[in-house]
């Protein structure tokens, strides 16, 4: 450790992160060990989830008693620690010049915070983590990352003691480990498990830049006969780079409604594989888009979905119920005539279609309890639908819209491959339910006629961009 | 109940002689007041001096055993006028709020008492919100101190000469018988360190014996002819008495005086010094305690600027750099003049070497000496860096996080009914007010075309003299009490405007921190709350006034919207829409319930989630809501490309979530958990043979699907 008289850190936190804490524990470690310390910050509307910036400056005084003069905010090119509790804020410090290649030493957690920008988007808003990182890495001396929030968990901490732990384990002030506790013992709150989080941070301070797990997502392999026979099928038919999404597509597909449509699905992606030639972009992505249109979310689809024993597991872990607590489920359902009848055979849909009684009673959106026994029986009599889904309304319109894209790409696959790719890809726009289901079929729609008036693959494609972000 | 509790730190307030006070530049500048022998103390909270307001309330007991009085008032202009105390009477009084939309609602008073001059010592704490988090960050103090003749100070910033400032404020009002501002800087009120404490002073004379001996001075009333006097009472005598008291004190300071370069120097605002000091620190011509090759000249008195002294250090120089920040740069136009009566050559530059918008931070200062340098001592100046700024695409990876509601905020499910009304009659003009509601003009919401001012939402709204489609006025219920009821639902009904103006009506004045007014429902010993919004908007005749007693119907709220819209009464219609703010609800009934937990009771958690798997990705959801709390994530589906909407553990279960869902018909994805610790007997055995007979038909299932699985 160089002697220094001077120590700059920032702080990039959002609010109710507790960066003003940390700031405090800091401030109270370097005055214990004789420091002058000062921090500052400007809290009030940005601590409404803006983002805020906490400085803290530790000083000596002078040989002579003189004492120094603290900065009351960081000066980009002289800041020695930014400590960042998210990823992009980590990249804000970067933007705000806080962060200086061969002098700052840079912490950051490596998860996302999203931003309002990045969740409104109808498709995929989110921001690009990678050029954060690799920019973090050159424009630092040190650049220690690791995702916080999972840390958080681990521990059953807060974040803020988890980024005060790799401070302490960047080894970036002169204080020893023990003077860093010792400010969480004096603060006196949450002793245990902050001494917890604090030692998880000082840890992963001394790992390897690591961003965040995501759940892997393996190939699935089949287990009944008619499974073998499918991916076998599968596996003969169609180029290897749409495997891995035609066996995804074949699962998915007994699992919504059985062999014989998981069999359908496949003779429609040959028939898309027969057009095709390397790299095969097209049936890879008709293999991902044909199974989900395939797999649309009706009422059957949705009850069965809600009563399964693996989604009860999961939603007992999300809202982490612990042993002895009773949980109960309700969810929110507002069904129209249109989606009831449409569940129905067709002959009755049609019926029921008409009925301003049932319109009445269906205007209402429905509290159904799924824990309760009564409701939960409900919502498995709605879910042994499957056995007559094909004769549904919906079954008709959907297979019948289903084929006229599928023609559509067909036909452009025999001049142009990327052109027919694009109109396979325009099914990521459908989406939602009632409303939003219905707006989200005239966006696609409007690209359809697009294709059908000749557009190219490139006008197709940001036509679809357009479309997904304007929602 | 405001937001922070200074309960533990106003306890160093009663810190005697020699004793070192480490804490906030706020608490720095309370226990200045209590050293002067302050007698009253009120003010309008806001940032950045909300906190000043806490640390006041939470150190009523203190207050009151020193004898001072203490009062949360109703405005700025309050605060203001509050100051006649000390016209007549030897009493000290400390006043204070958010500058510069405070001092414009304060004043019509500050021109009163600057006019009649005061008797004892009285000093106006204005919180200077430039810049970062600041609302209107062009407009000066300054300006204000200037017009009405009242002296600024703006003290470097450390906790000491904080406090100095605040001492000396009384002294020099009471010298020169003038209102004294003090400007704090947004980051000097939240800023640690330290001073040497002194003993708390009692008032000589405390309100209660002003008010038993009164003392009536005609001279010191604003009417002909006294008010004639006044002027040039202002000019003869206090203008004088000010500046000799400044000088003979030596509130401003210099360093660098045997500075090497003789013929330059620098002038600086005293707020601004720090990053001056380590501006020149970081160029080689200062070093970090303030050691200075060039003469600096600090202006701990902003106003008014003291000739002689501005001749002495302007003398054989060719050239001064005026560091001031804001424009106009009043600063730089009066050291001109004084110069140029001195019959001095000196050059003196400020905008034309430093910007003339934005916070003048240590770097911006760098730049501008360099630039300084460059043309009037060379020989000093360093050479030109060339910026590396992050490269365009990379930068716009990073979003922008604009302010939004909390968590479960009960204002969100107004603005989504707010959306949905929208969607059925189309875009109406909505004049929008200052308070957390504001947020509504971001996304996702994107509602409101104007706001013009604390509580002035329906004032706002005035002018629009609908055919068939009413504006919107939204007001919050700080700024409802703040001057709302009269500058807006008076005026609305007196005129008969026909606009619809929403009460949003959380309990709080909350976006200032959470404090009681008058309308608030919790018990405060210290006030009186639980005053009704609906009974004073009846008070002053609005007939069409609607209660909607739980925000988070959403489906309530679109109805009665859609009914003022469309009623064919004339008149204003008046909706108040009441649910507690939930930073301030979670606050009370986690200790609550923290309690209950503690002694093994029953406690029921709420919050929602989202299915992943019937989630299709849309995020229609999030464009209803915002809520923090709803995110997204990665998609479990290896298919689908577009993330999921999922529910953090940070959800407070507040519901809109659901009635979102089924006002607006979304999606079936959302759910709501109800999690019941220490259950009953009977909770625990329903549970029971719920799980049983649930679980042997889910096991049927599993095994039929397995059958039939890939």
């Amino acid at each position: 450790m160089t002697e220094k008289n001077r120590i700059a850190i920032a702080i990039l936190a959002l609010g109710g992160q507790g960066g003003g804490v940390l700031a405090e524990w800091i401030q109270h470690v370097a005055r214990e060990a004789g420091w002058l310390a000062q921090g500052t910050s400007v809290p009030g509307v940005a601590q409404r989830t803006g983002s805020t910036v906490y400085y803290v400056e530790l000083a000596r005084a002078g040989a002579d008693g003189r004492m120094p003069i603290m900065a009351q905010m960081p000066m980009p090119g002289d800041v020695d620690v930014v400590v960042a509790s998210e990823l992009m804020e980590t990249g804000r410090a970067v933007l705000r010049g806080f962060s200086t290649a061969g002098k700052t030493t840079l912490i950051g957690s490596t998860h996302r915070i999203y931003a309002i920008s990045e969740k409104q988007v109808a498709g995929d808003g989110r921001g690009n983590g990678e050029k954060i990182l690799a920019a973090a890495r050159e424009r630092s001396a040190r650049f220690i990352g690791f995702d916080m929030e999972a840390a958080t968990e681990r521990t059953h901490s807060v974040i803020s003691v988890i980024m005060f732990g790799a401070l302490a384990g960047s080894g970036a002030l002169p204080f020893p480990r023990e003077a860093f506790e010792a400010a969480i013992h004096h603060s006196g709150k949450a002793v245990k498990s902050n001494l917890a989080g604090f030692a998880e941070g000082f840890a992963r301070a001394q790992g390897e830049i690591a961003m965040p797990q995501e759940e892997g997502l393996e190939i699935p392999t089949p287990t009944t006969t008619m499974g073998k026979v499918l991916a076998a099928r599968a596996r003969a038919g169609l180029p290897d780079a749409a495997l891995a999404n035609a066996l995804h597509g074949l699962a998915k597909l007994m699992d919504y409604q059985d062999g014989d449509y998981a069999a359908l699905y496949l003779d429609r992606l040959e028939r898309i594989a027969a057009l095709d030639r390397a790299p095969f972009d097209l049936t890879q992505e008709a293999a991902r888009h044909l199974a989900l249109w395939m797999a649309y979310e009706d009422t059957i689809r949705v009850a069965d979905l809600k009563v399964r024993a693996a989604r009860f597991e999961r939603v007992r872990d999300e809202v982490k119920v612990k042993d002895g607590q009773v949980l109960t489920v309700t969810e929110f359902m507002h069904p129209r005539l249109q989606e009831v009848a449409e569940s129905l055979p067709a002959w009755l849909g049609r019926r029921v279609m008409g009925s301003a009684w049932l319109d009445r009673a269906l205007s209402k959106g429905r509290h159904v309890e799924t824990t309760s026994l009564r409701w939960f029986i409900a919502l498995r009599l709605v879910a042994m639908g499957r056995g007559w889904r094909r004769s549904t309304l919906r079954y008709a319109e959907e297979q019948g819209r289903i084929e006229a894209w599928l023609d559509r790409a067909q036909k452009a696959a025999r001049t142009d491959l990327a052109r027919a790719a694009e109109i396979i890809r325009a099914q990521r726009l459908i989406k939602g339910y009632g409303d939003t289901f219905e707006r989200s079929l005239e966006r696609f729609a409007a690209i359809m006629a697009q294709a059908d008036g000749g557009a190219g693959a490139e006008a197709l494609r940001d036509a679809r961009e357009t479309l997904l972000k304007a929602a | 109940m405001a937001e922070r509790s200074f309960k533990s730190e106003v306890k160093k307030l009663t810190a005697g002689e020699g004793e070192t006070f480490t804490g906030e530049g706020i608490l720095a500048v309370t226990k200045g007041l209590l050293q002067s022998g302050v007698a009253y103390v009120g003010g309008y909270q806001g940032s950045p001096i909300s906190h000043l307001m806490d640390v006041f309330a939470d150190a009523n007991d203190l207050l009151a055993s020193l004898g001072v009085h203490f009062e949360a008032s109703a405005s700025e202009a309050t605060a203001a006028a509050m100051l006649a105390a000390s016209v007549n009477y030897p009493l000290r009084g400390a006043v204070t709020w958010k500058s510069v939309v405070g001092t414009n609602v304060a004043s019509d008073a500050l021109s009163n008492v600057a006019s009649g001059g005061v008797t004892g010592g009285a000093l106006i704490i204005v919180g200077e919100d430039y810049g970062e988090g600041s609302s209107i960050m062009q407009e000066r103090t300054h300006a204000f101190a200037m017009k009405s003749q009242m002296w600024l100070l703006d003290p470097r910033p450390n906790l000491t000469s904080l406090v100095d400032a605040v001492e000396q404020g009384f002294r020099l009002s009471e010298a020169s018988n003038t209102p004294v501002m003090l400007q704090m800087r947004v980051r000097s009120c939240h800023m640690t360190g330290s001073f040497i404490a002194k003993d708390n002073v009692r008032p000589a004379m405390t309100v209660g014996e002003a008010a038993a001996a009164p003392v009536r001075d005609t001279q010191r009333i604003v009417l002909p002819p006294a008010n004639f006097l006044h002027e040039v009472e202002k000019i003869e005598q206090r203008w004088p008495a000010g500046i000799a008291y400044v000088r003979d004190n030596k509130l401003n300071e210099w360093f660098g005086q045997d500075s090497e370069t003789p013929e330059i120097g620098i002038i600086v605002q005293g707020g601004l010094y720090n990053n001056l000091n380590r501006a020149m620190e970081l160029l080689g011509l200062a070093d970090a305690y303030g050691s200075s090759k060039i003469a600096v000249y600090c202006l701990n008195v902003a106003y008014p600027l003291i000739p002689e002294e501005v001749s002495a250090f302007c003398a054989g120089k060719q050239a001064v750099l005026v560091v001031e920040e804001g424009q106009p740069e009043f600063i730089e136009h009066e050291l001109n003049t004084l110069v140029r009566r001195a019959d001095l050559q000196t050059r003196i530059v400020g905008k034309d070497m430093l910007p003339r918008s934005g916070e003048y931070s240590a770097a911006v200062i760098r730049d501008g000496l360099g630039k300084f340098l460059r043309a009037h001592a060379p020989h000093l100046a360093p050479a030109e860096v060339k910026p590396d700024p992050l490269p365009r695409d990379v930068a716009m990876e990073i979003p922008q996080r604009p302010a939004g509601f909390c968590t479960g905020c009960p204002e969100r499910p107004v603005f989504a009914a707010m959306k949905l009304v929208e969607k059925e009659l189309g875009p109406t003009h909505v004049s929008a007010d200052i308070g957390c509601h504001l947020f509504s003009i971001l996304p996702p919401f994107d509602i409101g075309n104007t706001t013009m001012g604390y509580g002035l939402g329906t004032a706002g709204a005035s002018a629009f003299k609908p055919k068939d489609k009413r504006a919107i006025a939204v007001m919050g219920d700080g700024g409802f009490w703040h001057n709302g009821l009269t500058s807006g639902i008076g005026n609305a009904v007196f005129n008969k405007d026909d606009t619809v103006t929403l009460i949003i009506d959380n309990g709080y004045s909350a976006a200032t921190g959470g404090q009681d007014i008058l309308s608030s429902r919790a018990d405060n010993p210290e006030r009186v709350t639980k005053n009704p919004i609906a009974k004073a908007v009846q008070g002053v005749g609005a007939k069409w006034v609607k209660l909607v007693e739980r925000t988070y119907d959403v489906a309530k709220m679109r109805d009665l919207l859609r009914e003022a819209m469309t009623s064919p009464e004339k008149g204003p219609k008046v909706i108040v829409a009441q649910s507690e703010c939930m930073l301030n609800k979670q606050r009370r009934v986690k200790r609550e319930q923290g309690k209950v937990l503690a002694n093994g009771g029953r406690v029921v958690r709420e919050r929602f989630g989202v299915d992943s798997d019937t989630c299709t990705g849309d995020h229609a959801c999030i464009r209803l809501s915002g809520c923090p709390s709803l995110t997204i994530k990665s998609n479990p589906d290896p298919l689908r490309q577009d993330p999921v909407t999922h529910v953090e553990n940070s959800c407070v279960g507040c519901g809109l979530c659901g009635e979102n869902a089924h006002a607006a018909i979304l999606c079936p994805s959302f759910y709501r958990a109800r999690i019941v610790s220490n259950p009953t007997g009977w909770e625990k055995f329903r549970q029971g043979w719920r799980a049983r007979i649930v679980g042997w038909m889910q096991a049927r299932d599993d095994r039929a699907r397995m059958a039939r699985a890939f």
